[in-house]
């Protein structure tokens, strides 16, 4: 049977580590295990929960930051933040219900170690970008620290962004400093009906092109609408084009008009005010929640290229669906799970115009066969190896999790 | 500090000179090389005068291929390189090696694409940051992070410094604003992280290369995000009889949910140097002075100006300027930006620092720093990026005194040691460099650096990179893979029961 290790104290980690270096037994990480669907099957020897690893230790509203132990869950810490009218700005998703997994409490350092960001993502930035500081364990065994809990911060390597995207595979974070920024007064969504993608593409990179800041741009095909929680667009039966502003009450009013006047040649449009709905679905990517059978592709490309990108993989995979977020820069794509998941076609559909995919969901057989994270090329994964090697020399962090030799 | 050590040149590589400067004449052809120790005098120092070496060879490639060359044939022969850009770096970053190749990038000066429907653009490492905005200006966009440099500092040393600006609460430093980089390696393999799409695949070696000051790989190409400008932005300028009243506006501002676009103070000194030298119209009578800038959509403009006039009032402001326009705007500018050189006016030299605190610490950070001041008998004139926290103090010494110069560095130490102390940083967005090398230990233990050096070591196993730089001891990349291990184990072989 495999062992479970659920520590309450960062001394506790560093035993279960210490244990698992000593004895060459590899541990597969985990904060609360809502992503362990992500990646390859582990076959480890035993895990590491940080999931008891919990609380606020600081957080101080006027210096925008939040320290928090990595297994505290990330609703605890967004209702602290609501408190204040704050938020994470980088918007994490939830992907409970995609992954279909029964644990819904996603962690804040498996948030981080995963860099998981949302619709934001494309104005605020992502998860690495408001990652201040943190304290991790190595897989030597070996505590360190680095950042801090300021903004402007250069002093040394920034080992944030390097285990941001590691999930888990570099060191074990045991506790991570977050900038965090006011939540916005009012939340308006302006929706365009009817537009086909490459008239989207234009719409969208018009609102990303003008002065209205636009905070959330995506795109949901007819044939996806009718999956939105949103019930005036679940039954309108037409495409819909999202365009987020969030602000203050009156500058928001103010470019809603602008927007208005900018694109309302293009279609008809709505304009909607409050309805959290509607990015949550585009967030957690709900529109892919059920017929658990399909596996789902998250593919990252220059924004402007995202119709043809799409179009490229319609053609070679019938039956695919599909949506786009970040105006068009992030595609998710749900594909029949057989061979392995399409996962030449889609890659191929990426050559000309650069970009990567990741098999985000896939029923098991699939996930160990494809290849889950996008191949990097032979330079980068000499640099890839050379950093895990000098991180977890014996390969006892999430051995396998990204990449096989890894 | 000028006790300052570098690595030990390498004697028997200073004997090979001749034939290393030939062997870099095969690669770099033309007037690439440099080797006469005038013509290389240029290059001996950056923006840390201070400190200065004459370099081994210059060499400027004009290609990648060049690049690549030079560095492979470096790292067989086992020669130190230090790259420079513009060379304005204020913490030594690009300061040369006594038995060093210096490898200018100065050459790589072309805007290769821009990319309106992508908003970003691509450019060469050589090409300055002003330049980049210049060439996106005509369709209304900018480049975001503005460090005082601009005009001369280039987007090279930009992402090796991972150099800050004035916006940066609101918009990010360089690391927020890069998508993608090519990177040669010191083996000479040329590498692409990220591009045009958002995250890379892979662990985030782009996060890693900027900041990382030359020690892990040469630049040759930026792929940076660019922005619409802003519809409008107005400033205020707002004087407080107390730094303390000022501080606390800057809380309340923050605490309401207002990000500025620029929220900048000045002490006293710098007020009145500033304010000589530059006309900006800044009230005279005033302990501290606040620069609130907020853009965006004029409706919101508008109304958070309100906003932040009530809320200064509220903390006692002694006189409230709102900028009516866009020129009156550019003066308020004006004297806070050629702060730096009019504080050159009031001293023969001045010391220019650079930490990061917790805001609400300042009051703390300001009372430490005049206690210093009478210890050591300098003054010191405070510019401070007070939305996000960068200190800028500038120490007023005379190098032609003796014993100023030292004593102007020991109080920059003890400024930046209590920068830590409180729970601040080093460096805010100058860099590490040799300037605050050896005070890292103050902010990371061993194991703390260590991690960082495998950082280094996996990039660049030699430690031929910018060697002296950012670590206060080079430790060797054999010894740093060892495991502490006693008997075969690690000292903890039971298996763990809580």
């Amino acid at each position: 049977m495999q062992d479970r290790f659920k520590p309450e104290t960062v001394a506790q980690v560093l035993d279960v580590i210490s244990w698992g270096l000593s004895n060459k037994k590899p541990l597969e990480i985990q904060g609360a295990g809502t992503k362990r669907g992500i990646g390859y099957p582990l076959e480890v020897a035993a895990t590491l929960s940080l999931s008891g690893l919990t609380g606020i230790s600081l957080y101080e509203p006027e210096e925008l930051v939040l320290t928090a132990a990595a297994g505290t869950p990330l609703a605890e810490i967004e209702e602290v933040l609501a408190g204040k009218n704050q938020e994470l700005a980088f918007e994490p998703a939830d992907f409970a219900r995609l992954l279909g997994s029964t644990e819904a409490n996603s962690t804040i350092g498996g948030i981080m170690a995963a860099n998981i960001s949302g619709p934001r993502r494309l104005k605020t930035g992502a998860a690495r970008d408001h990652f201040l500081g943190l304290k991790a364990i190595s897989g030597r065994a070996e505590e360190f620290k680095s950042g801090g809990r300021v903004v402007k911060n250069v002093t040394g390597y920034d080992l944030c962004k390097g285990l941001a995207g590691s999930w888990g595979t570099l060191a074990v974070l045991t506790e991570v400093t977050l900038k965090v920024l006011p939540a916005a007064e009012q939340i308006t969504t302006l929706i365009i009906a009817g537009l086909s993608d490459a008239e989207a593409m234009s719409a969208m990179s018009m609102a990303m092109n003008s002065s209205c800041e636009v905070s959330g741009v995506a795109h949901i095909p007819a044939n996806l609408v009718s999956r939105s929680s949103f019930s005036d667009l679940a039954k309108s039966g037409a495409s819909a084009t999202l365009l987020r502003l969030e602000g203050i009450a009156p500058s928001v009013e103010y470019r809603a008009t602008q927007l208005q006047t900018l694109l309302g040649s293009l279609g008809s449009t709505k304009k909607v005010t409050g309805v959290d709905e509607i990015w949550r679905d585009v967030r957690d990517v709900h529109y892919f929640a059920e017929n658990q059978d399909k596996a789902v592709w998250k593919i990252s490309v220059p924004p402007a290229q995202g119709a043809i990108v799409a179009s490229a993989i319609a053609a070679e995979i019938p039956g695919v669906e599909y949506y786009f977020d970040w105006a068009g820069g992030l595609i998710w794509a749900a594909v029949p799970a057989f061979n392995n998941a399409s996962q030449t076609a889609i890659r191929q559909c990426l050559k000309s115009c650069g970009g990567h995919a990741t098999l985000f969901r896939a029923p098991e057989e699939a996930r160990s066969t494809a290849d889950i994270f996008h191949t990097l090329e032979p330079g980068l994964m000499t640099l890839t190896k050379n950093l895990k090697d000098n991180f977890d020399p014996s390969g006892i962090l999430n051995p396998g999790r990204m990449y096989r030799t890894l | 500090m000028t006790g300052l050590k570098m690595p030990e040149p390498d004697s028997g590589i200073l004997k090979r000179r001749d034939e290393i400067i030939r062997a870099l004449q095969q690669r770099v052809p033309g007037e690439g090389v440099i080797s006469d120790v005038d013509e290389m005098r240029p290059f001996e120092s950056d923006g840390l005068t201070a400190y200065h070496q004459v370099p081994m060879i210059v060499v400027l490639p004009s290609t990648v291929e060049e690049v690549s060359a030079v560095l492979k044939y470096c790292h067989d022969e086992g020669i130190k390189v230090v790259p420079r850009g513009a060379g304005t770096s204020l913490s030594g970053g690009a300061l040369p090696l006594e038995d060093g190749v210096l490898l200018g990038l100065g050459k790589f000066n072309r805007v290769v694409d821009i990319d309106f429907d992508n908003r970003c653009a691509v450019v060469q490492p050589g090409v300055t940051n002003l330049a980049i905005t210049h060439a996106v200006a005509h369709e209304g966009f900018y480049y975001a992070p503005d460090p005082s440099s601009q005009i001369a500092c280039t987007i090279g040393g930009n992402i090796a410094e991972n150099s800050g600006g004035v916006h940066s609460l609101k918009y990010g430093l360089t690391t927020n604003n890069v998508l993608g980089l090519e990177v040669v390696l010191i083996t000479g393999e040329v590498i692409k992280v990220g591009g045009k799409h958002l995250d890379s695949a892979g662990f985030d070696l782009l996060g890693l290369m900027t900041g990382s000051e030359g020690l892990l790989g040469v630049i040759t190409e930026v792929t940076v995000r660019i922005l619409k400008r802003p519809e409008t932005a107005r400033a205020v300028l707002v004087g407080f009889s107390s730094s303390e009243d000022a501080g606390a506006c800057v809380a309340d501002v923050i605490g309401v949910g207002i990000i500025a676009g620029g929220m900048e103070m000045m002490d006293r000194l710098a007020i009145h140097a500033a304010e000589e030298f530059a006309h900006a119209g800044y009230p005279l009578e005033v302990e501290a002075l606040l620069i609130v800038e907020l853009d965006g959509p004029e409706a919101e403009v508008d109304h958070l100006l309100e906003r932040v006039e009530k809320i200064a009032k509220a903390h006692n402001a002694v006189s409230v300027k709102v900028s009516t326009s866009e020129e009156e705007r550019l003066s308020f500018w004006a004297g806070r930006k050629a702060a730096f050189p009019a504080v050159g006016r009031i001293s023969p030299d001045y010391y220019c620092m650079d930490g990061t605190i917790p805001r609400h610490q300042l009051p703390r950070v300001l009372t430490g720093m005049r206690e210093m001041s009478e210890h050591y008998g300098l003054r010191v004139a405070n510019v401070f990026h007070a939305g996000d926290g960068n200190l800028h103090p500038l120490i007023l010494y005379d190098a032609n005194k003796s014993g100023e110069l030292e004593k102007a560095e020991d109080f920059g130490s003890d400024i930046l040691k209590l920068c830590v102390e409180v729970g601040g940083v080093l460096t805010g967005e100058h860099g590490v460099g040799v300037e605050k090398r050896d005070l890292m230990e103050t902010m990371f233990n061993d194991a703390d650096l260590d991690h960082q050096q495998r950082i280094k070591c996996a990039f660049d196993a030699k430690g031929l990179l910018n060697p002296g730089k950012v670590f206060p001891t080079l430790r060797r990349c054999v010894e740093l893979g060892r495991m502490h291990v006693h008997g075969g184990k690690v000292p903890f072989p039971d298996i763990p029961r809580f």
